[in-house]
């Protein structure tokens, strides 16, 4: 077992981890924040996404030993309180989700996406999402809730 | 008195979804969020061969880790885990959920692990040690059914699962006799036949939540709690309790949040079987989570029919005739609908043609791969790919436009209610409406300058056009083994908010917000007083599922009957508090009052609180607010519509890119137009994704090919050009509310109509058709390779 100390969601934490165990797992079933997903096993759908040190990450690609010393930033960090973050206020605003499943991945991957370039063309923004599944919305609403979010909606 | 605010009508409009707030924050709970005191964890180890018979099995290794609770072969399963009942009445062969003497695909269960925790279970799973006698492996369903190489099940000759149903015209109700006289003459008397052969291939149904299951079996109470990521609790627990041996009222089946399902999600599956099982032999509550590479395997499949297609027309193109000739390949086993799926292209063949005679046949074979069910359409996008495909093949020939072609053979108006030569009777539609739309809304002219002139600058550009019916609104108890009805229970509480239950089970579909919005508008109350329970059969007493594009259709309009009931009782409440006749009364703005005086009545609280405490009870009356409505529907409903794209390929790599898809979809009257649009989004990725980059592929010694999302494609954003869409608006007579469906119409026009685009593409090529998917290197031979 080893020892782990990492900051999440501003809370500090630390634990007794196996070295193998994935940081989706440690974020899933030690702190129980279970809105990061685990949809695939070879790191190709982006369920698990969240930020560390700021940047997007895979939880599902690190191992949380590999983690110790960050700072992490899940689904049920990003809201201000009752205030929701203007990416989940966009994906609400525009339908950008259905069976939720893919959805705290992609915002996070949208968070990153929004920090790099905060006002992207559309198709820099399906570009920018290119490492996140969604099976049901076809990912138009997807990008309609980016834009909500960027200000750079169209007039449709 | 302070004045009620005036409550919007919410029916037909774009209402934002009530259950999102959870489900973007993460606070969803979905089958693997959840966790019980206790709970152990179950892992499969499963067959790495495609035919095998299994020689021995060895667990001891396994069974001595610390932490492992408990190993069993197929064979210590078989003895409390009957073999798997199927929802059809087709013969099926023995089926156990693990297996006891032979393997007959790559991903069947071997032998179970239950361990203290996930990580355990898998490394206890990869010790056990199968010794396998390997047999031959058949995946061609053409070459199965001579018999060769292999038989998959010893009583089933030539692996013909259904050897062969005839259907359309001439063919009597009972099968019995079949009539080619009027095939024979309509073929005989054509100007023109075209024939094609064409794969509608297989696809994993991929929903981003793979499959999973808690089970809790409480020996005190003898009842057993089961959590599935299902589109369908009532008959999962149907199927649980006689599995177990327990009464129905013993077992309350939970879907909780449902992480998309697409058809993969219908049938009861092994490992719940399994876990269920062990749950209550071993008295501890048990949780299996499909991995995605598991789920590649050992989720059920879709599609994969083979279709031969010959359609007789006279020169000016009028189809006088048809022949479509069926082979499905379903894989190893009979699922819970697998041999009924293919009978959905059997009955939509007629599309949204006058065809005046029709001759189908089905086959259906086993091969040595995972097995298939219902999948996003499951049936009618392999009929409208086979109809559609071979009207564009038939329109070349004749040198017609394919929408010209279409017109001239459409179903009109005023034939409906319409008995196709398959069996169906179309309820509603105005197909040349859609066409027209659709035309219009991609310029259908100026889209074939536009093609031209690129073409003019060596550039390979094509359009292409699918018009498309499907059967949705599943449907009488004739047509479904379920049961084919739906139920809803509306209960206004005392304190005038509204408890709504239905059996429609969503995942994904947002029956909270547009039931919701049913309710609001019935009863004239906001929309956040309101909360629909789905998903347990605990708080929802009965229910079907969601399937088929039913739960608007058929859950909504008995969620609809059963609010009428409620409100003609409260409505007798109200006349008796206010002293005014229940007639005249309206329900609006949160107050049931007379109608043109609104101060003459009650809040909709006050009316409510008075009938928990009815004093005076007004005569004839009960206490209470709580009404509850079955409704099965006499007919399906039959939406549909018309799909056009442009795709480029590159002439240089082969690469077909999708320029435009234009989408006019009639799914009769809609609640909640912004769902909707969802729904037909998400229905042409899959479609799309089809006819572009899905494939499950298999060794021809039946190894998996796409076992993981490295090597199964599914779509990503920058797959898509921005869909254009639109509708019509064609009622349907069979439900009060007008409403067909809409769940799975993007995948049947988008597919069909990016393969003929693409054949048009390449038509300098003097190519027919285009097999999918339109893999570059394929396309890449046709430009190159100067053969079709």
């Amino acid at each position: 077992m080893a020892q782990v100390t990492l900051t999440v969601n501003g809370k500090q934490r630390t634990a007794e981890v196996e070295p193998r165990m994935l940081l989706v797992h440690f974020l899933r079933e030690q702190l129980m924040l279970t809105g990061t997903h685990v949809g695939c096993d070879t790191s190709q759908c982006g369920a698990c996404t969240v930020l560390v040190d700021g940047r997007s990450a895979k939880a599902c690609t690190l191992f949380a030993v590999q983690a110790d010393g960050s700072e992490v930033t899940t689904i049920e960090g990003l809201a201000d309180g009752d205030a929701l973050h203007p990416l989940q206020d966009g994906f609400w605003e525009e339908h950008g989700l259905q069976c939720g499943y893919c959805t705290p991945g992609m915002i996070m991957s949208a968070v990153n996406l929004l920090n790099d370039n905060p006002a992207p063309s559309e198709a820099e923004i399906r570009h920018g999402l290119d490492g996140n599944f969604c099976r049901c919305t076809g990912y138009q609403h997807i990008v309609n809730a980016v834009q909500h979010a960027a200000g750079t909606a169209s007039k449709e | 008195m302070a004045a009620s605010p005036v409550l919007p009508k919410l029916v037909g409009q774009r209402v934002k979804r009530r259950e999102d707030p959870r489900l973007i924050q993460g606070l969803g709970t979905y089958v693997d969020d959840i966790k019980i005191v206790g709970m152990q964890h179950v892992a499969f180890k499963r067959s790495d061969l495609a035919h095998a018979r299994i020689l021995s099995v060895e667990t001891s290794e396994a069974a001595a880790m610390p932490g492992v609770e408990a190993v069993l072969t197929g064979a210590q399963i078989a003895e409390f885990v009957d073999p798997m009942p199927i929802g059809t009445p087709f013969p099926s062969p023995d089926h156990r959920a693990v297996a006891t003497d032979i393997v007959r695909y790559v991903g069947e269960p071997v032998a179970v692990v239950v361990a203290s925790d996930r990580y355990l279970a898998r490394d206890a799973a990869d010790t056990i040690v199968i010794d396998y006698e390997p047999l031959p492996a058949v995946v061609d369903p053409e070459r199965a059914m001579t018999g060769q190489p292999t038989q998959v099940h010893a009583d089933f000759e030539n692996n013909l699962a259904v050897a062969l149903v005839p259907g359309g015209t001439g063919v009597s109700a009972d099968l019995q006799t079949v009539d080619d006289s009027a095939v024979d003459a309509a073929f005989a008397a054509a100007d023109v036949v075209v024939s094609q052969r064409m794969h509608n291939q297989r696809l994993a149904p991929t929903a981003m939540e793979a499959r999973g299951v808690v089970a809790h079996y409480e020996r005190g109470k003898d009842t057993m709690t089961i959590w599935s990521s299902t589109q369908n609790p009532h008959i999962l627990r149907t199927f649980i309790a006689g599995m177990n041996g327990m009464g129905q009222d013993q077992v309350r089946a939970i879907a909780p949040e449902v992480g998309g399902g697409f058809g993969a999600k219908i049938n009861i599956y092994g490992e719940e079987y399994v876990v269920a099982g062990l749950s209550k032999k071993l008295g501890l509550p048990l949780k299996w989570a499909e991995d995605r590479s598991e789920a590649f395997l050992a989720t059920t499949h879709g599609r994969d029919i083979i279709g031969y297609i010959d359609l007789a027309a006279t020169r000016d193109g009028k189809v006088l005739g048809m022949k479509l000739r069926l082979v499905a390949d379903i894989g190893a086993y009979n699922m819970l609908l697998t041999a009924a799926i293919p009978t959905l292209t059997m009955m939509m063949a007629n599309a949204t043609y006058d065809i005046p005679a029709i001759r189908a046949t089905l086959t259906e074979v086993f091969t040595n791969k995972t097995p298939t069910d219902a999948y996003r359409g499951a049936g009618r996008p392999e009929a409208t790919y086979f109809v559609e495909r071979g009207m564009d093949i038939l329109a070349t020939e004749l040198g017609m436009d394919p929408a010209e072609l279409r017109r001239k053979n459409f179903i009109q108006p005023d034939q409906f209610p319409y008995a196709t030569q398959m069996g169906a009777v179309y309820d509603s539609g105005d197909y040349e409406k859609a066409l027209d739309l659709g035309l219009k809304n991609a310029d259908w002219d100026a889209m074939k300058q536009e093609r031209d002139a690129a073409r003019a600058e060596g550039r390979l550009v094509g359009m292409g056009l699918a018009m498309y019916v499907e059967v949705c609104g599943l449907g009488p108890s004739s047509s479904l083994p379920t049961g084919g009805w739906e139920h809803s229970q509306v209960t206004i509480e005392r304190d005038g908010r509204i408890s709504a239950t239905t059996g429609a089970s969503p995942h994904g579909q947002g029956n909270e917000t547009t039931f919701g919005q049913m309710l609001a508008d019935q009863f004239g109350v906001p929309l956040e007083h309101i909360t629909i329970h789905h998903g347990d059969t605990g708080v929802v007493k009965q229910g079907i599922g969601t399937f088929g594009s039913r739960s608007q259709a058929v859950g909504g309009t008995a969620l609809h009957l059963a609010g009428g009931k409620v409100k003609e009782k409260m409505a007798k409440f109200a006349a008796a508090l206010i002293e005014a006749h229940e007639d005249d009364l309206v329900f609006e703005d949160g107050r049931i009052s007379v109608k043109g005086v609104p101060d003459s009545g009650k809040t909709f609280a006050e009316v409510a609180g008075y009938a928990y405490v009815p004093v005076p009870l007004p005569e004839g009356l009960t206490p209470g607010l709580s009404e509850e409505a079955f409704f099965e529907p006499a007919n399906n409903t039959y939406p549909f519509g018309c799909h056009i794209s442009l795709v480029e390929v590159d002439r240089d790599t082969g690469e077909p890119t999708l320029l435009r898809l234009v989408a006019v979809d009639d799914a009769g009257n809609l609640i909640n137009p912004l769902i909707v649009e969802g729904q037909i989004h998400g229905g042409l990725a899959q479609g799309i994704g089809q006819a572009m980059i899905e494939e499950v592929a298999y060794s021809e010694d039946g190894q998996p090919l796409t076992a993981s999302f490295m090597d199964y494609a599914i779509p990503r954003a920058a797959d898509f050009p921005r869909f254009e869409l639109d509708n019509t608006v064609t009622p349907t007579p069979v439900n009060p509310l007008g409403a067909k469906g809409v769940g799975e119409a993007g995948t049947l026009g988008s597919t069909p109509c990016i393969v003929s685009a693409t054949v048009d593409a390449l038509s300098e090529f003097g190519v027919k058709h285009i097999d999918m998917m339109l893999r570059p290197e394929k396309l890449w031979q046709i430009i190159h390779g100067g053969q079709s």
